[in-house]
């Protein structure tokens, strides 16, 4: 008994490092949960044979790159939002990759021009609104949401999401600092509650009738739709429209996330076949599948649930724009205490 | 003091030859808990060097917007959850522990059960009941009709009032576990003259066991207090805004780790002042009992409608801060039981298990030695160099676990440069990414539990044991071994357990210092919950509460075996 306890003692302290010798592998830092994608890890491992090990680390992979500087056993970051792909770039512990194959496959709009990090899929930010106590002709951009009219009408996840502070920034980069503030302070004057909750409770509280309109992620829709595990989810996305803002003007407002290679990665070569493969068209259509995001690459087939919400036109800003505004969008939240 | 000193020559004399040996003996206790004190604040120093790192300024954006209700919010949380504590943290250890009325066998150990349910976890579960959505508000409507949230009023759960429940509900047990231990360790005799003496039970409690009682009260409420400071989980679900939660925007949103760590500094400080200013209130008072006079406590049987009264009291944090959270875990386990529960859980629960296994022991064993070494040396530096060490536990988790990075990465890379410079070979990251860096960060964040818990056990007894005992020729670490550690062995279990309860509920640190492919049973929960997906973490997440319950009913049957004098226990040397 001793000695099996000291057995998994020893075989848990040594968990991490016995798994970064073998040949064959690439080490990922991954700001996406591991349920999300696991899936299409394990496809790129059967194709290529090649192991690949991962730390799910939502907040502080920044950090953790940097204190270990050379010695860094990570040669990816997957993140799940343009700002903090910005980030790591600035921090100076990305390195730049060159591939035909990612050039071909991923729109300039959402790659570095460097090849300091790649776009692997695009998910747009759009407007969800009951099917009866909203029409939808009432509500055609984001401008509408600060429009007085929906005073007491308006649910939002926290004004300093990277989500929302996202979509902020961006509005900086299309329309102006003064612009911004006038509308976070509208949409702030017509929120029914305190912004609270993910992306999907916005929709549950219109479905309950706390409010009638808000925003979210497209791909949170269909993981309601298809939710088999919670059916009455399936419900709360029935009761409400899809709306893509902006049509008549720029376009909606569309994220990505993505991934960088990072400077003290050992496996270099097996990083660029990871990030290949995250591009081409297996795992763009694993992507959309599973978590019916937009694929980045032209020509690969939507999921069903998400061709029926129709075609949309996407801005056309280039994604990096946007998150040169970041700072300045988190403070425009603190300034009209969006969150208070 | 110098008194002290040739008390330990006399000792040592016999059998030591030269006087040499001694003097390192003597020191031992100081440098290493020097050494041990400086390696464990170099993570919290190294916070407070990031902030001193070049960084855009933070603080007239801050003051001119959020700062004022950053602080308004966490000073009211605070009071709150410390006011919430300390009535029912105090009130049922004294009930369970001087009066008999139904149940009080199973509330002695029952009251400890919500220690085993991480905060996050019963953020969740009481949402979900209690949301505009849920089922009670849904019954409620259906009931009388109301069509919609203005027609009838309901507390709002995701609020200050909403936070400050659930915090109370889970954290009132440090509260419940060290005056309950403190009141089983206090002489009766005390108790017997205050009776004697005219005073009624009730009035005895006011003016003789509660002063007695205070110190580990107040290292109870300052547990609980530290841990409602450095809370993300709860505050970020409810969307409170309180300063930790300004820390992690500031950090995350703003990219300014500076910044967040200037925040971090500062809500050090304002931890270390709440310390000092209690230390000075107890000036100089002493709660050492002065007899070894240990009989069985007296037991106020109560009368009549009390009675009940005192059950009902006993049982409403139970029911609320463990059975039914515990309730709809299993029910939403039974649910998505095919998705939830997978041989990888158990897996994880191993990593947990082992994981806390090991920061309770280094907890604890690094934390009576440090409460034995201030106790030895008396110096004021030696104790506030120590309590500064155990200052992590202030610090908002993943805040802290940067600076295990930092100063970790530094080390690792320091060394791989010395090795490639001068032999030419590169040994990489020793530490980092590895579980040794876990523990670590474990050891960082909960040595307060440990060392707290024991000094405020040692503290009560009286130093004239020490005297005796060396006087009779034991050197300091006999004494601590056949004299202190007996009498104590209560609390250093307690210790134990609250930190290995603790690290099965650790989140952040966990996240970001861990080693590929290596989850632990809170972060597997973490990952669905993050994405308010329940259903999917209720296995999980029941498990740690499980894996927290049994050393929890140890526990509590082992305070009440280590009263002194416990006829048990009792041993002819």
């Amino acid at each position: 008994m001793k000695k099996l306890i000291f057995k998994l003692i020893l075989g848990t302290l040594f968990a991490g490092t016995a798994s970064v010798v073998s040949a064959a592998e690439v080490n990922l830092y991954s700001e996406r949960q591991p349920f999300l994608i696991d899936p299409l890890l394990e496809a790129f491992t059967k194709a290529t044979k090649i192991k690949v090990n991962m730390v799910y680390i939502q907040k502080g992979m920044l950090e953790r790159l940097k204190s270990e500087g050379i010695n860094s056993p990570a040669d990816l970051a997957l993140t799940s939002d343009i700002g903090n792909l910005q980030n790591l770039v600035e921090a100076g512990v990305i390195r730049p990759t060159n591939s035909k194959v990612l050039e071909k496959n991923i729109p300039a709009q959402f790659r570095h021009p460097e090849g300091l990090w790649y776009g692997l899929t695009k998910r747009a930010r759009v407007i969800y609104a009951h099917k009866k106590r909203v029409m939808l002709a009432e509500i055609t951009s984001y401008a509408d949401l600060a429009n007085p009219k929906f005073k007491g009408r308006v649910c939002s996840r926290s004004g300093k999401h990277a989500y929302n502070v996202s979509l902020l920034a961006w509005i900086i980069a299309s329309q102006g600092e003064a612009a911004a503030i006038t509308w976070a302070k509208g949409v702030k004057a017509n929120l029914a509650r305190r912004p609270q909750g993910n992306d999907r409770a916005q929709v549950k509280a219109v479905f309950q009738g706390e409010c009638d309109i808000t925003l979210g992620n497209t791909y949170y829709m269909g993981l309601m739709q298809t939710d088999e595990e919670n059916p009455e989810q399936k419900d709360w996305a029935a009761s409400v429209n899809i709306i893509f803002p902006n049509q008549s003007g720029s376009g909606t407002h569309v994220n990505i996330s993505g991934v960088a290679a990072t400077k003290g990665g050992k496996n270099p070569k097996n990083a660029i076949r990871l990030i290949e493969f995250l591009s081409q068209d297996t795992a763009q259509k694993l992507y959309a599948e599973g978590n019916f995001e937009y694929p980045i690459k032209a020509g690969v087939v939507v999921h069903p649930v998400v061709a029926s919400w129709g075609t949309f036109k996407a801005d056309s800003v280039f994604i990096a724009k946007i998150a040169e505004h970041r700072t300045r969008a988190t403070r425009i939240m603190d300034e009209v205490g969006y969150n208070n | 003091m110098g008194g002290r000193h040739s008390e330990v020559t006399v000792s040592m004399s016999p059998t030591s030859a030269s006087k040499r040996e001694v003097w390192s003996w003597i020191n031992g206790w100081n440098i290493g808990a020097v050494i041990i004190s400086a390696i464990v604040i170099l993570p919290i120093a190294t916070v407070i060097f990031i902030g001193l790192t070049p960084n855009d300024d933070i603080w007239s954006h801050l003051a001119s917007t959020v700062l004022p209700l950053y602080i308004a919010t966490t000073l009211q949380l605070m009071i709150g959850v410390g006011l919430g504590t300390l009535v029912i943290g105090v009130g049922t250890a004294w009930l369970v522990s001087m009066c008999r009325f139904p149940g009080k066998r199973i509330f002695e150990w029952a009251l400890l059960l919500p220690l085993a349910v991480p905060a996050y976890v019963i953020a969740y579960v009481y949402t979900d009941i209690l949301e505009f959505a849920g089922p009670i508000q849904s019954l409620l409507r259906e009931t009388f009709g109301w069509t919609s949230k203005k027609a009838y009023w309901f507390p709002e759960i995701r609020s200050l009032g909403g936070a400050i429940s659930m915090m109370t509900l889970v954290l009132y047990p440090y509260v419940y576990l060290l005056s309950r231990a403190a009141f089983m360790e206090q002489s009766v005799c005390v108790l017997e003259a205050s009776r004697v003496l005219g005073r009624s039970p009730l009035r005895s409690f006011f003016s003789v066991a509660l002063p007695l009682a205070r110190p580990a009260i107040v290292i109870g409420i300052s547990l609980v207090l530290m841990e409602t400071l450095n809370d993300f989980g709860t505050v970020d679900f409810f969307a409170v805004s309180t300063f930790t939660l300004g820390i992690y925007d500031v950090w995350l949103n703003m990219n300014n780790v500076a910044g967040a760590a200037q925040l971090a500094t500062a809500l050090l400080a304002f931890v270390m002042f709440l310390v000092l200013v209690e230390r000075f209130a107890r000036h100089k008072q002493r709660f050492h009992n002065m007899t070894a006079k240990y009989t069985d406590l007296p037991r106020y049987e109560l009368q009549g409608s009390k009675r009940y009264l005192a059950t009902i009291c006993c049982a409403f944090p139970v029911v609320f801060g463990f059975i039914i959270p515990a309730g709809v875990l299993t029910g939403f386990a039974v649910l998505h039981f095919e998705s939830a529960a997978n041989a990888d859980v158990f897996r994880f629960a191993g990593n947990s298990v082992i994981l806390s296994g090991l920061a309770a022991i280094f907890a604890v064993a690094i934390g009576t030695f440090m409460a034995y070494a201030v106790r030895l040396g008396r110096g004021r530096l030696l104790g506030a160099l120590v309590r500064f060490a155990s200052m992590g536990y202030a610090v908002p988790g993943s805040v802290l676990a940067v600076g295990v990075l930092v100063s970790l990465g530094a080390l690792d890379n320091g060394i791989d440069g010395f090795m490639r410079k001068n032999i030419g070979i590169s040994t990489g990251l020793l530490f980092s990414g590895t579980i040794v860096a876990v523990t670590f960060g474990y050891l960082v964040r909960f040595l307060a539990l440990a060392f707290g818990t024991v000094e405020a056990s040692l503290g009560k007894i009286t130093p004239s044991m020490d005297g005796a005992a060396r006087s009779l020729g034991h050197n300091p670490l006999s004494t601590l071994r056949r004299i202190h550690l007996p009498l104590i062995r209560g609390s250093v279990l307690a210790a134990a357990i609250l930190v290995f309860v603790d690290s099965m509920k650790e989140l952040p640190m966990t996240v970001i210092l861990r080693p590929f492919n290596f989850q632990t049973l809170a972060t597997y929960v973490h990952q669905f919950a993050s994405d308010e997906q329940l259903g999917e973490a209720s296995f999980a997440a029941l498990a740690i509460v499980c894996f927290g319950i049994l050393p929890v009913i140890i526990l509590s049957f082992a305070i009440t075996r280590s009263r002194p004098g416990f006829p048990i226990e009792v041993k002819v040397p």
